[in-house]
């Protein structure tokens, strides 16, 4: 439970400020604890004199059965002027539908936003048995504060038994926040989700740039909690027929219990409204290409299909492209249905980042170069010399 | 003010490998070095140092005793003082357990911090969970994902350029408060001669657990919420039959084909 230090307590307010339930009243200028509070921890970090705190501890075996329902994070991004789920929600809704099945549990996905929140419904059409909406004029842009006092309320309030969130950069940022609100567990950016046979969820993940996998769990912290890498896990058809809830989740917020704000953005030229992360088509650049000069090809050829182009870390590292266009580990990982990598060698830090790509082309003058061992073709010469003629004959086709 | 900057020493990965018949890390021979993000960490910090002055600037390091090795390299680079936490009891610890100990360190030994630097991950883990895990247990707020910092007047606050997914933003934060840091400026390559006698003339503390108020059962693998069941090689696929393409006009006919077979163009 919630302990209060009463000798600590000056009866300030500003717990009963921060609380999302209003779980707390200060009367006789001390903080009281109403009975619907749940735990979620926002308040403790607020006290400015430390007297507020939660003991937590671990789930006794017994009791974990209590927990039940996998929930994820669905993440919305802005489309012109509405805020819907992104692409990576809709991965998330498969592995967790197939999680939830095995189980025999509800899946649900909460969402944040304010009054601009929109195609909702499609999460049910992807698995969805609940959406838990959650609305605020506060919650219009992401915001680490705010979104970590509200998952965490969702959290102890609804008692899931799985949360998942994407990897994303917003993701990796929130997820871990919240789990060290509530004492969890968590495993980042997994590539691979299971049920064991103790009904534990076995949490895959690529560990030191990729030469290893390791499985987790987390025995005795519920939720189970883990970011899971986007662009990795496929989607099917939205199913218009399937039923289920959207249900408001009220909760009470302060601009004080903010501590960071967006004061300017830099919207990098040739950004367009899909990023690479979302492209069907792209076009790779690594060292390979020599010279900043010669990504002019590199940029014709994506053009001409269609893609953007995007490359290696090492090209990012000598400012050839920004960091919005890095492929791999410390960059983003992709997941298109081409990838051509134009003189990249293939370090495993790169492969992990596009090695789901449906079809990979790789071009490279060395034949034991490793790119080759996860492409469907590979072509061993000088790439500044073929793509002038490849990009000639795609121009004479079209 | 101060800065403190937590660090860490990973191996260089792209040596790891895995045993596979035994199922282990091969980690034998593996070179060491400072974390590459946290040793951007440490050159916006000093950065930071240049620009405003009168800031000290701190390093910490969890791991075993060897991993002083980074904190030197930290301290080569100009940083102040440095605390290396190392105990058997903190073997196995995952980010929840480290980030603990860590807070707790801070608590006990540099309370009055004003910003604490972090990279953004680490190449050997890649979890990019201890930072906000940190920020979280301290009561902090945090920004990710920077790339470079300044000060306001009263130092009250500090402003984040920061990378986001179509550019960068430019973010406010109340300090105390934590950034983690995924570019600086430049990485410098060794060490002068020098800057090592100078490093070596600066205060490392060692620290263990008997020095930190935690209970046992908070530190290390029984501190850790999660458990590693399983490590194994990754499958990747077969590999392309390769193709000959020292004769330009050839090759790009021949992708050309493959394009056209697959419905791309």
């Amino acid at each position: 439970m919630l302990k209060i230090d009463t000798e600590k307590c000056t009866g300030c307010k500003i717990c009963e400020k921060m609380c999302p339930f209003g779980a707390i009243i200060v009367s006789d200028k001390v903080a009281q604890v109403q009975d619907n509070c749940t735990l979620c921890g926002a308040c403790v970090n607020s006290c400015p004199e430390g007297a507020l705190s939660i003991e937590r501890k671990r789930v006794p075996e017994e009791e974990l059965d209590k927990y039940s329902g996998v929930f994820i994070w669905g993440e919305c991004a802005e489309k012109g002027e509405r805020l819907v789920p992104r692409k990576v929600v809709r991965e998330l809704l498969s592995q967790g539908r197939r999680l939830a099945d095995k189980l025999d549990q509800q899946l649900s996905v909460v969402v944040l936003g304010d009054g601009r929140l929109a195609e909702l419904e499609t999460l049910i059409a992807y698995g969805a048995d609940r959406v838990i909406r959650s609305q605020h004029k506060l919650l219009d842009r992401y915001a680490t504060d705010s979104f970590t006092t509200v998952i965490s309320a969702v959290i102890s309030k609804e008692k899931p038994s799985i949360f998942l969130f994407g990897a994303t950069p917003h993701g990796r940022e929130l997820a871990p926040r919240v789990a060290a609100r509530l004492r969890l567990g968590l495993t980042a950016d997994c590539t691979g989700l299971d049920i064991n046979e103790k009904g534990q969820m076995l949490q895959t993940r690529p560990a030191f740039g990729g030469n290893i996998m390791a499985s987790i769990v987390a025995p005795y912290t519920r939720p189970q909690m883990a970011t899971v890498r986007p662009n990795v896990f496929s989607f099917g058809e939205p199913d218009n027929s399937r039923k289920g809830e959207i249900e408001d989740f009220e909760i009470a917020l302060s601009p004080a219990a903010i501590r960071t704000k967006a004061v300017g953005i830099e919207r990098l030229a040739d950004e367009g409204e899909v990023g690479i992360e979302d492209a069907d088509i792209i076009v790779s650049a690594g060292r390979g290409c020599q010279r900043k000069e010669n990504l002019e090809l590199i940029q014709e050829l994506a053009a001409s299909l269609g893609g953007q182009m995007a490359g290696s870390r090492a090209i990012v590292e000598l400012d050839w492209i920004p960091h919005t266009k890095q492929v791999g580990q410390s960059g983003l990982t992709v997941g298109p249905q081409l990838y051509i990598a134009v003189g990249i060698s293939g370090a495993i830090q790169h492969l992990v980042g596009m090695s789901s790509a449906k079809t990979i082309i790789a071009i490279n003058k060395d034949p034991d170069a490793p790119i080759f061992k996860v492409a469907d073709l590979g072509i061993v010469g000088d790439a500044m010399e073929i793509l002038p003629i490849l990009i000639r004959e795609l121009r004479n086709k079209g | 003010m101060k800065i403190v900057i937590c660090v860490k020493q990973v191996p260089e990965i792209t040596d790891v490998t895995i045993n596979p018949e035994t199922g282990t890390l091969m980690r034998e021979g593996v070179a060491s070095i400072l974390n590459p993000f946290c040793e951007y960490a440490v050159e916006v910090g000093l950065d930071l140092r240049r620009h405003y002055g009168d800031i000290e600037i701190v390093t910490i390091s969890m791991g075993p005793p060897q991993a002083k090795a980074a904190l030197m390299r930290c301290l080569e680079m100009g940083t102040d003082r440095a605390i290396m936490l190392s105990d058997g009891k903190f073997a196995g610890s995952d980010t929840w357990a480290t980030a603990l100990t860590l807070a707790e360190t801070i608590r006990a030994m540099e309370k009055d911090f004003d910003l604490i630097l972090v990279g953004k991950q680490a190449i050997d883990g890649d979890t990019a969970q201890v930072g906000p895990e940190l920020a979280e247990i301290l009561g902090i707020p945090q920004v990710m994902y920077g790339v470079g910092i300044e000060l306001t007047r009263n130092k009250k606050k500090a402003r984040v350029t920061r990378e986001i997914e179509k550019g960068y933003e430019i973010v406010e934060i109340k300090l105390p408060g934590l950034v983690s840091i995924s570019k600086g400026p430049m990485i410098r390559s060794v060490s002068s001669f020098e800057e090592i006698l100078d490093a070596r003339r600066k205060e490392l503390r060692l620290v263990t657990a008997s020095d930190l108020t935690m209970d046992e059962d908070e530190l290390g693998l029984k501190g850790s919420p999660t458990q590693v069941v399983k490590i194994f090689p990754p499958r990747l696929k077969k590999g392309a039959k390769l193709i000959d393409g020292s004769e330009a006009q050839g090759a790009a006919r021949k992708l050309v084909e493959f394009l056209r077979q697959r419905s791309f163009v």
